[in-house]
């Protein structure tokens, strides 16, 4: 191994921080590779990650776990021909090899109509990503937020589970026609469900952040705890039409799924919600709500994206949705070029624009709905309509008479965030939300809590 | 649960141990001649192989680096995963990539903790410095310590190895003729009056696994897993409906290119097109009670979900509260020998030997062999999915029953980078005594619809409520299918669904489906697992429309 990169050739301290490849250590390895390919073009990926995790379960540390990983992609074009191969190992002889496998993958592959040549040189926005506190996180400290949740638990007589999860990585791209992307992030993500020990009551809180110091473990212990001991003796209401008070990352469970959908060239096919009628797609005509704008800003301070894509193109500020009007949808470079447009890239992030009411103004003005914490298993059913099913859990209450009465027992919907976001009456403050169904860091996302007419529900569920 | 196909990727080079194929739609495929391998490709392989003194070198050294360090007990992982991802669509290539991540997790307990670190480095060092942290990481999460953990007995291997069944390793097989292989049936579906897309992949994995604990086992296994799929979609002319059939005819397997073979993906790819446009005219649902006649295609899922899910130990103790969910099938002191599930014809097995399936396996993730067991006994749950670790809460029960106190083998970990833990090995509902068919089902059902194939699902977090889909429902009136309909999604609570199961097939209509994509933990990992089971019938359970105009 005669290179120089610290992560194989000197071992690094017990506790020492979790570290990634640095622009320079990339941008030298990334080289390298290049320099082994034959190949007429020669993409390199490289993914580094520092990843730490403390999970918890019945108010102790379950597992845990630390691991760093360095991943290689190598794309290469021979003709219109395209071959790819990963890997791992960081030493000449494995990236001679990975080389190899992408050259002689591409050799026996039909041409390619929509092989687009490898981008030259590009400018990049900044995206403020990165937090050395996170980065520097060790095991001990984790435990430590960790520890204030279930101490919190323990004197409540609760059982709390969840999980941290400290995630550091840097991604850079690099080709032969002198492209060099590198791009930086540190994220957390810290999620905690807390039941009461007879099994009739369920709390959830969660946040997430690039800042590990903005994490407070024991902020989301008394949000978790009450809305336990608030979920007990739920009754049951009939499935139906309800009006509903979402709280922000039940938002973000359902607006998210909007964000997949905008695929130009599946809409321009005739197989998504925004085909339109006849032929074509839906840009410039009005799908939902006037006060509905949805974005997506990379350098979005709360829910910083990404300044790049897979192909080593510049992200930039996208408005999918702007005051109810689908403004642009995504376009990979061979659609772009075939329908005459610029590439337009998912920047890795999502951000909906809200509005002044606070949720307990919301709940204020409600004759007879529901109040939903968060939404869970959620799946795809139709996409004609972005149609999914999914669940409430964790605290659903019901609100009569601008007052929440009781907690009820959690219902089943089949709903879209089309009719969701067309059916709106009130729009919170926006803030940043852990709205993966896993708990992972996930896609950043900022959303407000909405208040939404005929919201449907379909079915009852016992669990708690 | 089945994760989530859209997790949405942060960024183009998120760093997945493994590419299980979050790309791949469902699998299902047929193959033509069988290809020559006109070169080994397996020349390919570069990493030091897993299985050579080196790496059982090495996969010591893990483990007495942990001892030296404090560990009580240790256990070592060193695995190579190799694997291909094509996929295609009409007459191009998508994505055609070859694979592999290799390394070292290193699990220890201290004082009765857990600590788990992983490194891509294998060298001695790299290795001796990962079980430091392992152990000082343990030391770390002692403070929040309630209950130690304590590891059923387990009886050591020295020596062991184990191989999937396979006839043909998909990465000997030429390249150019998987490829021609995925046109050929884009191709047939293409022919069909009405198809406008096809979308075809192979998933190919091969992982090499080392495994030594402070017991006394070591053991080496080459675990295999194909998952051919085709997904041909049809749009109505005027645009204003699509409709997909995806080839969940053809199940994920633990096999080798034959299984891809076998599939005969060409030869059925012109009826999954055409089945793709009989949809687009289907009659849409009327909403009501129907009685259901389930193909085994399809019921796989609905047992891995309301099933299998709810008998895993560590969701009826709550460790996965915060993201999988618990389980109604508890606590184990109130339902063991006692909860009814279903009616006496309801008997099911986990294992982790079935032929060809997804958890076949030698030995589990800390070293046990795995054991057949009976979950549910004539319709009562008698045993849950257990680890070592957990064993131990069942001991009242074991002693009861004149059983010893020991894991069934259900730990698994993804990769070397994640921690094990219990995952469901294939749990499978038995056929029954009579040699009934699904056609008999269906000739004995006055009103009903029968479902092929896995679709949409959905369950919440303790396993009551839950929705499926499918890829093709058919209307049943007077023992005959009448018509195709379409929207079609039933809604069940649990127990209901499984006590109003009144037949089941015999041996000759059971079949195993699966999936690559079984999520659970945090970080969530991905199990692979298979479900057998015959076709099964359910009285009078709600059907709802999921057609909505936009």
């Amino acid at each position: 191994m005669s290179h120089r990169l610290r992560a194989d050739s000197s071992p690094r301290g017990l506790l020492e921080p979790a570290r990634v490849l640095s622009q320079a250590e990339a941008e030298s390895l990334a080289k390298r590779i290049v320099g082994f390919s034959q190949a007429d073009s020669c993409r390199v990926s490289i993914g580094s990650s520092a990843r730490g995790n403390t999970r918890f379960a019945v108010n102790q540390v379950s597992t845990s776990g630390d691991n760093e990983d360095v991943s290689i992609r190598v794309r290469v074009t021979v003709g219109k021909k395209i071959g790819a191969a990963t890997t791992n190992r960081i030493d000449d002889a494995a990236l001679r090899q990975v080389v190899q496998t992408a050259e002689r993958i591409a050799r026996l592959q039909p041409d390619d109509p929509e092989l687009m040549p490898e981008l030259g040189a590009q400018q990049y926005i900044s995206v403020d990503a990165f937090h050395a506190a996170t980065a520097a996180a060790e095991p001990q400290q984790r435990a430590d937020i960790v520890a204030k949740v279930t101490a919190a638990s323990r004197a409540a007589g609760t059982s709390a589970t969840g999980y941290l999860e400290v995630v550091t990585s840097a991604n850079a791209i690099a080709n032969s026609a002198g492209l060099f992307a590198y791009h930086r992030s540190t994220d957390c993500a810290f999620t905690t469900t807390v039941r009461t020990t007879d099994g009739a009551g369920s709390g959830w809180a969660g946040a997430a952040s690039r800042d590990i110091g903005a994490i407070d473990g024991a902020a989301l212990a008394v949000t978790a705890i009450e809305k336990a001991r608030r979920s007990l003796n739920a009754v049951a209401v009939e499935p139906g039409r309800y009006t509903v008070v979402l709280e922000p990352t039940a938002v973000g469970n359902l607006v998210q799924l909007m964000a997949f959908a905008t695929n130009a060239r599946q809409a321009d096919e005739g197989r998504s919600f925004f085909s339109k009628a006849g032929g074509g797609n839906k840009i410039g005509l009005k799908v939902v709500d006037e006060r509905v704008s949805l974005r997506s800003d990379p350098q979005d301070l709360l829910a910083p994206g990404v300044p790049f894509d897979g192909d080593g193109l510049p992200t930039r500020k996208v408005n999918w949705i702007e005051n109810g009007v689908v403004r642009e949808l995504g376009y990979d470079r061979f659609w772009a070029q075939k329908q005459s447009v610029s590439p337009v890239v998912l920047p890795g992030c999502l951000q909906m624009a809200g509005g002044s009411q606070s949720v307990q103004e919301m709940i204020a003005s409600t004759e007879r709905g529901i109040l939903v914490t968060r939404f869970w298993y959620i799946r795809p059913v139709d996409p004609r309509t972005i149609l999914y099913t999914g669940l409430t859990r964790d605290g659903t209450f019901l609100i009569e008479r601008g007052r929440v009465t009781k907690a009820i027992k959690n219902l089943r919907f089949n709903e879209s965030p089309v009719f969701l976001l067309n059916n709106i009456e009130a729009l919170g403050n926006v803030e940043r939300v852990s709205a993966s169904e896993s708990g992972s860091a996930g896609v950043p996302i900022v959303v407000p809590a909405i208040k939404s007419r005929d919201f449907m529900f379909t079915s009852l569920s016992d669990a708690v | 649960m089945t994760s989530s196909r859209r997790e949405f990727l942060k960024s183009s080079a998120t760093v997945a141990a493994v590419g299980f194929a979050a790309n791949l739609a469902s699998p299902r495929f047929a193959g033509a001649a069988a290809p020559a391998s006109r070169f080994a490709d397996d020349a390919l392989r570069i990493a030091p192989t897993v299985g050579d003194p080196a790496i059982r070198e090495l996969v010591l050294s893990a483990v007495d680096a942990a001892k030296r360090a404090g560990a009580s007990y240790a256990d070592a992982r060193i695995s190579q995963n190799r694997s291909r991802t094509l996929a295609t669509r009409e007459r191009r290539v998508q994505n055609l990539s070859d694979n592999e991540t290799l390394g070292c997790g290193i699990r220890v307990l201290v004082d009765g903790t857990w600590g788990f670190a992983a490194t891509r480095e294998l060298t001695a060092d790299a290795i001796a410095r990962t079980a430091r942290i392992a152990v000082a990481q343990a030391k770390a999460n002692r403070r929040t310590q309630v209950a130690p953990v304590q590891l059923a007995p387990v009886t050591p291997t020295p020596n062991g190895t184990w191989s999937s069944p396979i006839k043909i390793d998909p990465f000997t097989v030429a390249i150019e003729d998987q490829v021609a292989l995925l046109l050929r049936a884009n191709e047939a579906a293409l022919g069909v009056a009405g198809v406008r897309f096809v979308n075809s992949a192979m998933f190919f994995l091969r992982e090499e696994k080392t495994f030594a604990s402070t017991d006394g086992t070591v053991t080496v296994q080459t675990i295999y897993r194909a998952q051919p799929s085709v997904t041909v979609t049809a749009v109505s002319a005027d645009n204003s409906d699509f409709q997909s059939r995806q080839s969940t005819d053809v199940q994920p397997h633990g096999l080798g290119y034959e299984h891809v073979l076998d599939a005969k993906l060409v030869e059925n790819a012109p009826r999954w097109g055409a089945e793709a446009v009989e949809k687009l005219k289907a009659k849409s649902v009327d909403v009501g009670r129907y009685d259901l006649v389930l193909h085994p295609s399809h019921l796989w899922l609905t047992i891995h979900e309301s099933v299998a899910h709810p008998t895993e130990l560590d969701r009826a103790l709550g460790y996965e509260a915060n993201y999988a969910g618990t389980s109604f099938v508890a606590p184990p002191q109130k339902v063991l020998g006692k909860l009814k599930y279903g009616p006496e014809i309801m008997n099911v097995q986990g294992n982790r030997n079935e032929a060809g399936s997804l958890g076949a396996i030698g030995w589990d993730d800390e070293g046990v062999a795995p054991e057949t067991f009976d979950i549910i006994r004539k319709g009562v749950v008698v045993d849950y999915q257990t680890t070592r670790e957990q064993a131990g809460e069942l001991a009242w029960w074991y002693q009861q029953q004149g059983k010893p106190v020991r894991s069934h083998g259900n730990s698994y970990a993804q990769s070397w980078a994640d921690v094990q833990f219990q995952r469901m090995p294939n749990v499978s509902l038995l056929p029954g005594d009579k040699d009934l068919m699904y056609e008999d089902l269906i000739s004995a059902t006055d009103r009903g619809i029968a479902i092929v194939g896995d679709g949409s699902f959905s369950i919440d977090q303790q396993r009551y409520n839950s929705q499926f889909g499918g890829q093709l429902f058919y209307e049943i009136r007077g023992g005959k299918i009448v018509g195709m309909l379409k929207d079609v999604a039933y809604q069940i609570r649990t127990p209901e669904f499984w006590g109003a199961m009144d037949m089941l097939g015999g041996k000759r209509s059971y079949e195993l489906g699966g999936a690559f994509g079984d999520g659970k933990g945090q970080p969530a990992q991905s199990n692979a697992v298979s479900h057998g089971c015959p076709p099964t019938r359910h009285r009078q359970i709600n059907i709802i429309n999921t057609g909505r105009k936009a």
